[in-house]
């Protein structure tokens, strides 16, 4: 087997159900009554920190590939990513269910832009969850071509600016205990910052040729 | 010398806890029935009247698991899971400071020379969340009165347990250790302050602050303080734990007040545990009648 066949018939589906376990974990905890004493937030944090974890580890195939010396990993960073994204939307769907419908205010978009401006941590999360939206959106190779492969690569740099927010997010809405914020804090700092020094390496053409 | 004798017997022993479910049901049915038929009435005042918005005991299993307890964790499921290293016997609790006669107290002693009563109170946590729980507890002022405070008593200053061996949340510097709490000495006489020795009818679970803890309805759940080993009057404010680590947050005075946001969440609503739609907060949790004139005069935007 191909190192790209090997990805694609192998690691990519095995990245899907690996992705696909703490959402199917959550919807059996749901069924059978599992969620705890306050299922709402139960249900906001756990998708949040799996979208968090999934986002990381989207950051991290391309120094594993290098590590590695693993060209063909690379398709797995959509996997993940898109992944990432499910995790998110049903993370931002939750909170919107919760501060509308659930706060008995019937539905209200101005409740939600409300909070989104009021309280900095909402803020830096919707930003994130924002940012991300064009990416999973152009996610598919019909969108690489038609942005061509330049545009698509700027595009999805945003990623760079939407992980440190998410961890901003998350550092800003825990009350004292910094420890697991800290630990994404740590690990989206080491991936961003491997990117930059590999890039100072790097002459541009070498960079560039790379990517994809 | 008149000495109560508590009932040997527990409540707890009693009653079947299902039938005391029971009963609390069939009497809240009554006393909707009896509402139901003053309804007319307040059906003119516009919207449900507030009694109607029901306060169910929360259940057991839910106080049990759901807790703020960082010197177990930081999970709310943490404490249900570590508290049972702690060690609730012997205990002793000393109350000491401005008062003429300091004593320190065993927790038999509490149990025995105060015969706790039964107090179902709300409890309103700061992140927005709230349970009803019948507690076994003192009045405060009962004991302070035993110790009698001199007139240079101003603040009550409670101090938790500190010994990382049998908490280990201590071990990490998450918040100064131990923790701290401090009322004003009219609101630790009023009335409605309880130490707390036990809930539905049985002595407090680990996880819940035992073996004797602070209950204070009308403040947010921090100022509760758990596992009380130290009391002392005293005549300047104290530096309480949470108003220290974040004063912008975390107020001393820390009334439930549903005009006055929590800067990173409103205030406005909060969900009982095991409901699934937020309900509005109530000034001072729904005590404002017994507890406003504590605060007479003070602008409570300022004194969160």
């Amino acid at each position: 087997m191909t190192p790209g066949a090997f990805v694609r018939r192998v690691a990519r589906p095995l990245v899907w159900v690996g992705a696909a376990v703490p959402g199917t974990w959550l919807l059996l905890d749901a069924l059978t009554g599992g969620l705890g004493a306050n299922p709402v937030e139960t249900v906001t944090h756990r998708t949040g920190l799996t979208a968090l974890t999934l986002l990381a580890l989207s950051l991290s195939v391309r120094p594993t590939r290098d590590l590695l010396r693993f060209g063909a990993l690379m398709p797995l960073r959509r996997t993940l990513g898109l992944a990432a994204y499910t995790y998110a939307v049903v993370h931002v769907l939750t909170y919107g269910v919760d501060q509308t419908y659930l706060s008995g205010l019937g539905v209200s978009p101005a409740a939600i832009v409300e909070d989104v401006r009021e309280r900095p941590y909402v803020t830096m999360g919707f930003l994130a969850f924002v940012l991300l939206t064009p990416l999973a959106v152009t996610s598919t190779s019909g969108w690489v071509k038609r942005l061509g492969a330049t545009r698509w690569r700027w595009l999805h740099r945003l990623v760079y600016l939407a992980a440190p927010l998410a961890v901003v997010h998350f550092l800003w809405l825990v009350k004292a205990d910094l420890l697991l914020p800290g630990w994404f804090a740590l690990a989206v700092a080491v991936l961003l910052g491997y990117r930059a020094v590999v890039r100072r390496r790097r002459t541009p053409t070498a960079s560039s040729r790379l990517i994809l | 010398m008149l000495i109560r004798r508590p009932d040997p017997i527990a409540g707890g022993e009693i009653t079947d806890e299902r039938v005391y479910q029971n009963r609390r049901r069939f009497l809240e049915t009554m006393g909707l029935a009896t509402l139901g038929l003053a309804a007319p009435g307040s059906l003119w005042a516009g919207g449900p009247p507030r009694a109607l918005q029901s306060d169910e005991l929360t259940p057991l299993e839910d106080v049990l698991s759901y807790n703020n307890f960082y010197e177990f964790g930081t999970g709310k499921d943490d404490p249900a899971k570590n508290a049972h290293t702690l060690r609730t016997r012997p205990w002793t609790v000393d109350v000491e400071g401005e008062v003429h006669e300091p004593r320190t107290f065993g927790i038999e002693d509490l149990w025995q020379r105060f015969t706790p009563e039964e107090r179902v109170y709300r409890l309103r946590c700061v992140e927005a969340w709230s349970m009803v729980i019948p507690w076994l507890g003192l009045p405060l002022r009962d004991l302070l009165s035993a110790v009698r405070p001199t007139s240079h008593a101003r603040y009550v200053e409670f101090t938790t347990l500190l010994d990382p061996e049998q908490m280990p949340g201590q071990r990490r510097g998450i918040l100064p250790w131990p923790y701290v709490e401090a009322l004003r000495l009219d609101e630790a006489m009023h009335p409605l302050t309880i130490l707390a020795l036990g809930l539905y009818g049985k002595a407090l679970p680990n996880q819940n602050g035992a073996p004797v803890r602070l209950v204070v309805p009308w403040k947010y759940g921090f100022k509760s303080i758990k596992s009380i080993v130290r009391i002392r009057l005293v005549r300047e404010q104290p530096t309480t734990t949470w108003n220290a680590a974040a004063p912008r947050e975390y107020g001393l005075y820390a009334n439930v007040n549903p005009m006055v946001d929590h800067p990173r969440w409103t205030q406005a609503r909060e969900r009982r545990i095991g409901e699934l739609r937020k309900r509005p907060t109530l000034m001072f949790n729904g005590y404002a009648d017994q507890v406003a004139s504590l605060y007479a005069g003070m602008d409570l935007r300022r004194n969160y």
